[in-house]
């Protein structure tokens, strides 16, 4: 009985998965969520008050590495989706947490950028181009760090089995939102750190 | 990647429609190498003059990335048509409206 109840929630009228509609649903609108933190930023970019400007306080080099460790995350990402397609548990594991830990790297030099520019500087409420800057980064950062934390109770629920539902599609609905916030960085590194004032 | 919705779970069901239509490991991988290569090329921009290609290089490699990403990682490519459409319709809406805001303030006259 529960099993025939379980299978027929799956069926739905458009032969999709609502959960996999309702994910891209959601990045679609993420889309405006972060087209507003960005054009405010690009908007607000050159007001820098009495602040340290862009070409001051960036350090290209290190964002370069950042951003290739985000870019590779979402390589180890897919393999480990591509692993719980396959039904290797092990592979699921470990390919999350590699992505995990990428992400955490990431993180940790979101936290040293932004100790380093407050050290020269630019608090949040320094000048219009520190408040816009922080609020696009680091609502960027709190979506990686959700994203970890997916990773992590993934990984833990996986090793005691009890992954509700389709295994491969948490699976894949978690790197949906892995990606996304990849792609999010592609424009944030191209958009903030490259393109001079 | 097509996502079967009658196959409900992993454990009832012994093979998995995605693996069918995803990419093998070796071509996420090359795929990877291609965005890593293209993401060196970027930050070359940091530090060599490229004129006037300076800004449509940049953008351009900005926008192959995140196709890349989108279309093969996101499996969107191989995906049932209205997942691209929710996402695009989020992404074109946003960039429609966020270009018209910046358009209003003469941000492309600057």
């Amino acid at each position: 009985m529960a099993d025939t109840a379980t299978h027929e929630a799956h069926v739905t009228s458009t032969g999709l998965s609502n959960v996999k509609l309702g994910m891209w649903l959601f990045l679609g609108s993420e889309c405006l969520l972060f087209g507003g933190l960005i054009s405010t930023y690009m908007l607000y970019r050159g007001r820098v008050s009495n602040g340290p400007t862009p070409e001051q306080i960036y350090d290209i080099p290190f964002t370069s590495v950042s951003s290739f460790v985000l870019l590779m995350s979402s390589l180890t990402m897919v393999l480990a989706v591509a692993a719980a397609h396959k039904k290797d548990d092990r592979g699921t594991n470990l390919w999350l947490t590699v992505t995990a830990l990428l992400g955490a790297t990431f993180v940790g030099g979101q936290v040293y950028e932004f100790t380093a520019f407050y050290n020269e500087g630019l608090g949040f409420t320094t000048s219009l181009f520190g408040s816009s800057f922080y609020t696009l980064t680091g609502f960027h950062g709190v979506h990686v760090t959700v994203g970890i934390i997916m990773l992590m109770a993934l990984v833990a629920i996986n090793k005691r089995s009890r992954v509700p539902g389709s295994k491969s599609e948490t699976v894949e609905m978690i790197g949906l939102y892995w990606h996304f916030v990849d792609i999010v960085w592609i424009i944030i590194f191209t958009l903030v750190y490259l393109i001079p004032v | 990647m097509t996502t079967d919705t009658t196959h409900d779970t992993d454990s009832a069901h012994g093979t998995d429609h995605a693996v069918e239509h995803g990419m093998s490991t070796r071509g996420y991988i090359n795929i990877a190498l291609i965005l890593a290569a293209i993401t060196a090329l970027e930050v070359s921009t940091y530090y060599v003059d490229f004129g006037p290609l300076f800004l449509p290089a940049l953008l351009i490699m900005m926008v192959v990335k995140f196709f890349m990403v989108v279309s093969y990682f996101m499996h969107l490519k191989f995906d049932n048509k209205l997942f691209s459409w929710l996402f695009y319709a989020g992404l074109f809406l946003a960039v429609g409206v966020y270009v018209a805001a910046l358009a209003t303030f003469h941000f492309f006259l600057r």
